[in-house]
């Protein structure tokens, strides 16, 4: 491309295909000086990053194992901004994708290098609180926690708390649907969303859903949280928020094996209690945890459980009286109670600081996340156990216990030929064991660019058509995060498979094709 | 592995002059490898909550430095992003992979500080490189501008050389006095650092009133021992009571030159506390700003006089009162590790090590403490502010804080984002103005918050920048109340004066009311 051209064409033009004078290997326009000097006009230079080793630092999330070099990032400031390049990029046929925080684990904002990287850290208002109503609208790169102390003066929080949200953006949490520990109790990102303002991959600004949570008619919200950034971008988010419970108490039970532990968990849940939390961390993964933050569980602990109580104080008083029974019969040999907020916040600095704490005991190591029974918890572990063996790499458990989501923690050293190979694939069997014991290969991270693979593994082709058609009534042309979530990137023209004529389902009236 | 990863390993392998040269031993790439990009330190980072820009946030850095490692070359945008960090060091509380950003940042500034003559000369490993049949590998970072190395010399010329300092203060008192600015700009020295000289101007305090510098002379009325003069300290200062330790104090730069009453103070309390202060008279600057400049070889000589004077001082700690000297000091075993010669010299000097606030929580009050009483005798609020090289880089915030609730009737407020940088970060409010005015004002405007009567800081740097920034606040608020004698207006009306932990602590062992601390 000529340097400092400034495509002035009529935009329907753009999208037709490489005109002669311009060779282009990937995109129907190459990302260079004339779409960079579109997005100056729109965003300003100064948010609009071109300089090869600027657009580097964009190069992965939080999953490093996926790296692409963006073609551009734009750093937009307002919902119109984000329109504005949506249209450019929908106008050029340029593949976009949408980044917030940049702490996704899955690679769902993984770039494209003949693509524009949309990031949203600079839109970080808190624009209202409505204590009345108990909602929040929200820029998308509000982080997860500043939700919460904005809301803090009202006695009101958000209750998503993902282990990153300190750091991960509220527009994040909607496209992966984020949990956190307190999901077992408070739910997901996508029962505390009630509207969403969101730019279309056309470029339309628009709203899905009203805030109330309860407007008729497809619940649009339910579809686009959780989508991975396939279905557009959001540009406001409206969240409930949830009023500080009155009492929170949290308890700290070591146990000497990760079965007792498991035990203590189905003998709470089977008792009826519903904890806002139940974590759970095995010998390795405290140990990561001491190393990095000084945590001092007890001494000797195979298996740490972390149950946190919330609620009416009379109610959470009696249920940490049977949770501490529970825990003593299933064999716990030390329990603490954290009765303020600083004993509160130093139990939790353990399980919080767990992930990234395994780079004090590890070169390398693989975040994985499945689901599944929780009555299944103890022979999973166990597997888990001899696939470590078997393969001579080392597995750290820390996971949420109380909804059987896992999160092993697969440790190797990179420097090492091979091992990575390895741990890729000890990785890759514990999803697989997920999947036979009728569980997930995803509890939270999302599917993104890292667990496409594993899709079919899970679903069947017809499932995976079913959901490609939802995308293409978003995204007919497929360039909002093209090349995640599904095994093989398609088309929305495509004919899934080799099927002739309406999609089955379709066909049998089961699903309406927008 | 990408293509452009396997060219890299592949140069590696083969030893790429550039790309080696910078990191020979590989402990660079080792420090930014333990960097497993989980992004904690984003929000912790002032010039990320400034600009939310990934190149501006530590893992952003830390992914440059990887590519300069990579590639033997950073871009000017680069280059900018490194000279944009605060060295704060909140990065490293908040990082649960314990990466040691102090020394990837400080690498980095070292490619930036270093002239083309010294770069080339480092790159030259003994016995590669014949002279003459290579040419000068480029250097790793472009050139400043003419005028920012301007800047940055007549800094590491003047800061860590209480005469100089106080010379060039000359012109700025003069102009303060008389409101001729035009005379900071005539100065020799300050005119070719405009619009730099503008900032030190402002933050610059005005000499304590006649009469007032003169209140380290006031008698303590409980022991009546002689006094302790501000501008010169005694080379001993005997310890009251039973002696329980013999400790040595710097008196550093800046501090001496714009906060002698602190140094005084504190060699007051320490003597209150039984502690034998001796002031070596010869010392000079601990080397800290030029280390956290990434002037590391002028670092080095600095700490090997400092060592070497406290050394024939024959003391059991060296008790420093400016965060970022101390924070530096207890760096010199890793400054020096390469120097056979000094290496265990320099390790066992920054054990002896300890900041005033530190050294004394363990020592254990016995001096009396007496309530502070206001001019109204309404009980004291103070606010203190964590110093990043305290805080962050010593983890010392309980200790201060434990002294100063020690103080009978004192409350103690808490500044909201305490662990974010004021923006004074050593000589960042010079070479970078107005990132350090924003995040000053910001800072102001939550310690104001507060409703303190008093703030507390344990770092010159940090108590200017905050002075600053609350009188400009108070300015902005059509407040203006004429700040002469230090006070500074935090918005609320109401003057808010800022002191040094030792300060406090001294006027609550005298016995002598908050009105008598210099501003």
């Amino acid at each position: 491309m000529t340097s400092g051209r400034i495509d002035s064409g009529p935009p329907d033009a753009a999208p037709a295909g490489p005109g002669p004078a311009e060779p282009e290997p990937t995109g129907s326009r190459p990302v260079g000086p004339g779409l960079a000097a579109e997005l100056t006009g729109i965003c300003g230079a100064a948010n609009v990053i071109t300089d090869p080793q600027q657009l580097r630092t964009y190069e992965c999330d939080g999953l490093t194992s996926h790296r692409s070099t963006p073609g551009l990032v734009v750093l937009p400031q307002s919902a119109a901004e984000v329109a504005a390049i949506v249209r450019t990029c929908a106008a050029s046929g340029v593949p976009f994708v949408a980044r917030g925080s940049g702490t996704g684990l899955s690679g769902g904002a993984l770039p494209r290098a003949d693509g524009v990287l949309i990031v949203t850290s600079k839109m970080r208002n808190v624009i209202a609180i409505d204590p009345v109503s108990r909602r929040a609208i929200v820029e998308p790169g509000v982080t997860n926690l500043a939700v919460s102390k904005a809301a803090e003066p009202y006695g009101l929080f958000y209750a998503p708390d993902p282990s990153s949200q300190v750091v991960c953006s509220v527009g994040g949490n909607v496209a992966e649907n984020s949990g956190g520990a307190h999901c077992l109790k408070h739910g997901f990102t996508v029962h505390h969303v009630t509207g969403l303002e969101i730019v279309t991959p056309q470029g339309d600004l628009t709203w899905l859903g009203d805030g109330t949570g309860a407007s008729p008619g497809y619940d649009l919200v339910g579809a686009f949280t959780g989508s991975e950034g396939t279905l557009g971008i959001v540009t406001k988010v409206v969240v409930k928020l949830t009023p500080i419970p009155e009492a929170v108490t949290t308890l700290l039970a070591a146990f000497t094996t990760m079965g007792a532990g498991g035990a203590a968990v189905s003998a709470i849940i089977g008792s009826g209690i519903l904890p806002g939390a139940i974590e759970m961390m095995d010998a390795l993964a405290i140990e990561a945890a001491e190393a990095a933050v000084n945590c001092r569980y007890p001494e000797g602990a195979g298996a740490v459980l972390i149950v946190e109580l919330d609620g009416p104080a009379g109610d959470v008083q009696a249920q940490t009286e049977a949770v501490r029974a529970i825990c003593t019969a299933q064999g716990a040999y030390e329990i603490r109670a954290a009765q303020d907020a600083a004993e509160r916040a130093a139990i939790w600095t353990g399980r919080r600081s767990a992930f990234a704490a395994v780079g004090r005991i590890s070169p390398a190591y693989i975040v994985q996340d499945g689901v599944v029974p929780r009555t299944a918890l103890p022979e999973v572990l166990d597997r888990i156990g001899e696939l470590s063996a078997e393969h001579g790499i080392r597995v750290a458990n820390v996971f949420h216990a109380g909804d059987g989501n896992l999160h092993p923690l697969v440790l190797f050293d990179d420097t090492v030929p091979g091992e990575q190979e390895q741990a890729e694939k000890l990785s890759g069997q514990i999803l697989d064991l997920c999947i036979e014991h009728g569980g997930s290969i995803t509890g939270e991270h999302g599917v993104g660019v890292d667990k496409s693979r594993y899709m079919p593994r899970m679903f069947g082709a017809d499932d995976l058509d079913t959901m490609q058609l939802l995308r293409c009534a978003f995204d007919p042309a497929g360039l909002c995060n093209p090349g995640k979530v599904f095994p093989t990137p398609r088309l929305c023209g495509e004919v899934p498979g080799v099927r002739h004529g309406p999609h089955p389902l379709v066909a049998s009236g089961l699903i309406d094709q927008f | 592995m990408t293509a452009d990863d396997a060219g890299i390993v592949a140069a590696i392998a083969h030893g790429d002059p550039v790309a080696s040269a910078l990191d020979p031993d590989g402990s660079l790439r080792q420090l930014a490898g333990d960097c497993v990009h989980c992004g904690f330190c984003l929000p912790a980072c002032p010039t990320y909550q400034l600009w939310g820009e990934e190149m501006d946030s530590p893992r952003g850095r830390i992914h440059l430095i990887t590519q300069v490692l990579d590639s033997g070359h950073g871009s000017a945008a680069t280059a900018g992003h490194f000279d944009r960090c605060l060295g704060c060091m909140a990065c490293m509380t908040a990082c649960p992979s314990g990466v040691q950003y102090d020394q990837l940042i400080e690498a980095a500034r070292s490619w930036a500080e270093a002239d083309e003559g010294e770069r080339g000369q480092r790159r030259r490993a003994p016995g590669q490189q014949p002279p003459g049949q290579q040419p000068q590998l480029p250097a790793p970072l472009p050139p400043r501008s003419l005028r920012d190395r301007a800047v940055r010399s007549a800094i590491f010329a003047t800061f860590p050389y209480p005469s100089r300092l106080r010379a060039a203060l000359v012109p700025l008192r003069a102009a303060q006095r008389t409101g001729l600015d035009r005379l900071a700009a005539g100065s020799k020295l300050l005119r070719r650092v405009v619009p730099e000289a503008a900032a030190a101007l402002t933050v610059a305090p005005a000499p304590p009133a006649a009469g007032r510098g003169g209140v380290v002379r006031a008698r303590s009325r409980h022991d009546g021992k002689p006094p302790v003069a501000a501008r010169r300290l005694p080379a001993r200062v005997p310890a009251q009571g039973g002696r329980r330790a013999v400790v040595g104090m710097l008196t550093g730069c800046v501090q001496q030159v714009l906060f002698p009453q602190v140094n005084a103070a504190t060699a007051r309390v320490l003597a209150a506390e039984g502690c034998d202060v001796i002031v070596p008279p010869r010392q000079g600057c601990c080397g800290a700003l030029s280390l956290h400049g990434g002037r590391r070889a002028e670092a080095a000589d600095f700490a090997r006089a400092t060592i070497e004077v406290f050394e024939r001082a024959g003391v059991d700690a060296v008790i420093v009162n400016a965060a970022g000297c101390g924070s530096a000091m207890k760096e010199y075993g890793h400054l020096l590790a390469g120097d056979p010669d000094w290496a265990g010299r320099a390790a066992a000097f920054s054990h002896t090590v300890r900041d005033f606030s530190e050294f004394l929580a363990d020592l254990g009050p016995v001096a009396p403490r007496h309530p502070l009483p206001s001019g109204a005798g309404a009980v004291v609020t103070a606010a203190y502010h964590d110093a990043c090289h305290l805080g962050h880089a010593q983890r010392i915030t309980a200790q201060p804080r434990a002294l100063l609730r020690g103080i009978p009737g004192l409350v103690l407020a808490e500044i909201a984002d305490a662990g974010t940088c004021c923006g004074s970060a050593g000589i960042y409010n010079l070479v970078q103005p107005e990132a350090a005015a924003e995040l000053g004002s910001r800072k102001a405007k939550a310690v104001a918050a507060t409703g303190a009567d008093l703030l507390v800081s344990a770092n010159p740097g940090c108590s200017l920048q905050i002075a600053r920034a609350l009188a400009a606040a108070g300015d902005a608020d059509g407040d203006a109340d004429g700040d002469a004698d230090g006070d500074a207006d935090g918005g609320s009306g109401r003057p808010m004066r800022v002191a040094h932990v030792a300060e406090v602590l001294d006027a609550s062992i005298r016995g002598v009311p908050l009105e008598s601390l210099p501003g």
